[in-house]
């Protein structure tokens, strides 16, 4: 899609016209439409680029008194204590990375299993059918998976964790405080639950539109229906599939109502699967309309400010892997 | 695969079920229809909640449907020097970006310059997280457009905005859709963004510059209270939220269904 696309004008203008004279009036008036048409979505794209600059610009100035006070600091310190205005914050950065990146090991194989299912394994009248769970599944408001694993899930993962402490506490992920029930382990199992149907749902979309006629073509060459699907359908489709996988890490690092139901709410460092440990979204949540003074107000902006740096960071690594992946393929990709 | 896509479906229908048994007993009129009664008293409902959560959705969706379709047109249809691939790549970075980084951003926006909150900036946290996902999911459905139908109406004299608007859209508008109702139903159950922008109101309000009670942070208020009643009512308000989600998409399917078989 990188090259250029012939616009009405260009596309008219090398050919030798029909008529004899000169159409340059009627040809006027369809650049004077696809001229505005230009301009409106240039400028609704290029208000896409000033919202992510606001975003940038408000949060490093809501969280400037903290930067001045503590500056990087504030990243590998221990403390947090809004009585003495000492505030740093690595236990939480630590804390929302492990459940983020357990809950996305977790759900994208899943994800992308029932995806390729739906799209190459399930005969067209049936395929509506089996995406509608993923669909109603995604649709499902976070506050919801929030209290489902509050009441119905965390009991379960607590006589889990009770049980892997009794008989394989000698390995020190299982070395905690078991008895909890809240805590890593399930905060990252309900996140792997809530990003799963967006993963699945968008790499479904995507498989379905690789062309029916490379498959094919690929079976009519002798190839097994899976070193089809493994050659031809995955890789004609890894960038929207990888595009899928960052939503779901998106969400996954962003989530805040179940991670701020189920994590376990305390400000320490991670040493087990089953400590309960702040989120970075689950501390603003949790603290911002408590805190009372403009130090405590800003710290916690500067939390939310590193919390977007590491998204960037994840986005940034995930285009590099998608370039690097498409460069010598681009030709099945186009 | 068939193994993938049953743990999906346990856990729908294992959520479903929960919401189902815990909160169906307890709607009736009264639910739907009063204000929440004060603390510890059994009774009221959500109406307010309800009436909030809509409004503030609707006016986000206006402001992020034109921007995000707009914008992947622009991307995917107008192929420009650099341009167009930073906007792509910057609307990655959004969906990265947490639901509670979004309510800091409008807290910052519009809360503190107007001096308080306010169902608007709730509105603006909301469009702002959905905006990204409807960028992205438009930009994959048009790339996919076959370039021989847009040649193809190109060839017949039409102008590129109508070949866009008449043939490129059109023929990927399913997945359009589905990335709208992704974007709407992930904002309308969004709370962490509402918590300090929309923050929640007792009592009835209609006005956009008035801080607004939605149903998401009334599920958190009543979920994480002491109450015993407080926890069923936040089954009822979930069913009941629930319930409007499955409805949109429910609908939205029928509608695809009858335009498919036109």
């Amino acid at each position: 899609m990188s090259e250029p696309q012939a616009t009405a004008g260009s596309l008219t203008h090398g050919l030798p016209s029909a008529e004899p004279r000169p159409v340059s009036a009627r040809r006027q008036v369809i650049n004077v439409g696809d001229r505005v048409f230009y301009i409106i979505t240039r400028s609704l794209g290029i208000f896409v680029i000033v919202l992510a600059v606001l975003l940038v610009w408000n949060l490093v100035d809501g969280a400037w008194e903290a930067i001045r006070q503590f500056g990087l600091g504030f990243i590998v310190g221990t403390t947090w204590d809004p009585v003495t205005r000492v505030f740093s914050t690595l236990p939480t950065i630590i804390g929302t990375l492990v459940k983020g990146f357990i809950g996305v090991f977790l759900a994208v194989p899943i994800s992308i299993g029932s995806a390729i299912f739906i799209a190459f394994y399930t005969p067209k009248w049936l395929r509506p059918v089996l995406s509608y769970p993923i669909e109603l599944l995604a649709g499902i408001p976070s506050i919801i998976f929030g209290m489902w694993a509050l009441f119905a899930m965390v009991p379960i993962v607590r006589v889990f964790q009770i049980w892997l402490k009794a008989n394989f506490g000698w390995f020190f992920l299982f070395d905690g405080p078991a008895v909890y029930g809240v805590g890593v382990l399930a905060g990252s199992l309900i996140l792997a639950i809530m990003i799963t149907p967006i993963i699945t749902s968008i790499s479904k979309e995507i498989l379905l539109t690789v062309p029916r006629a490379q498959i094919e073509g690929m079976l009519a060459l002798g190839a097994t229906k899976w070193e089809a699907i493994w050659q031809v359908a995955l890789p004609y489709s890894r960038i929207g599939l990888f595009g899928a996988v960052m939503l779901g890490l998106g969400r996954a690092l962003g989530e805040t109502m179940a991670v701020t139901m189920v994590g376990g709410n305390s400000f320490a460092m991670i040493h087990s699967l089953f400590d309960p440990v702040h989120s970075m979204a689950s501390q603003i949540a949790s603290e911002f309309t408590e805190a009372t003074y403009s130090l405590y107000v800003s710290s916690l902006i500067y939390v939310g400010l590193i919390l977007f740096g590491i998204t960037i960071l994840t986005s940034l690594l995930a285009q590099l892997l998608i370039w690097r992946m498409a460069k010598g393929k681009l030709a099945i990709l186009e | 695969m068939l193994c993938c896509l049953s743990v999906s479906v346990f856990f729908l229908v294992a959520i479903l079920g929960y919401v189902l048994v815990n909160g169906a007993s307890y709607i009736n009129w009264e639910f739907l229809t009063a204000l929440p009664a004060p603390a510890g008293e059994s009774g009221g409902g959500i109406a307010n909640a309800l009436v909030g959560s809509l409004l503030i959705v609707i006016v986000a969706s206006l402001m992020a449907l034109p921007i995000g379709i707009g914008a992947a047109i622009f991307i995917n249809e107008f192929p420009s020097h650099g341009t167009g691939h930073t906007i792509r790549f910057l609307a990655e970075v959004l969906t990265g970006v947490p639901a509670i980084v979004v309510g800091l951003f409008a807290y910052d926006l519009v809360v503190k310059p107007w001096g308080g909150f306010s169902a608007f900036a709730g509105s603006v946290s909301y469009a702002f997280i959905m905006v990204p996902i409807i960028l992205i999911t438009a930009h994959e459905a048009l790339r996919l457009v076959p370039d021989s139908l847009r040649e193809a109406s190109l060839a017949l004299g039409i102008p590129k905005w109508r070949t866009i608007l008449g043939v490129v859209l059109p023929v990927s508008s399913r997945a359009l859709i589905t990335g709208v109702i992704l974007a709407i139903s992930r904002a309308l159950g969004e709370a962490a963004p509402m918590l300090f922008t929309a923050f929640g109101n007792p009592f009835w309000n209609l006005n956009m510059a008035k801080p607004m009670a939605t149903v998401p942070t009334l599920i958190y208020t009543y979920a994480t209270g002491p109450y015993e009643d407080w926890h069923r009512k936040a089954w009822a308000a979930s069913f009941v939220l629930l319930v409007v989600v499955l409805v949109t998409s429910v609908l939205t399917r029928a509608f695809l269904r009858g335009k498919s078989n036109e």
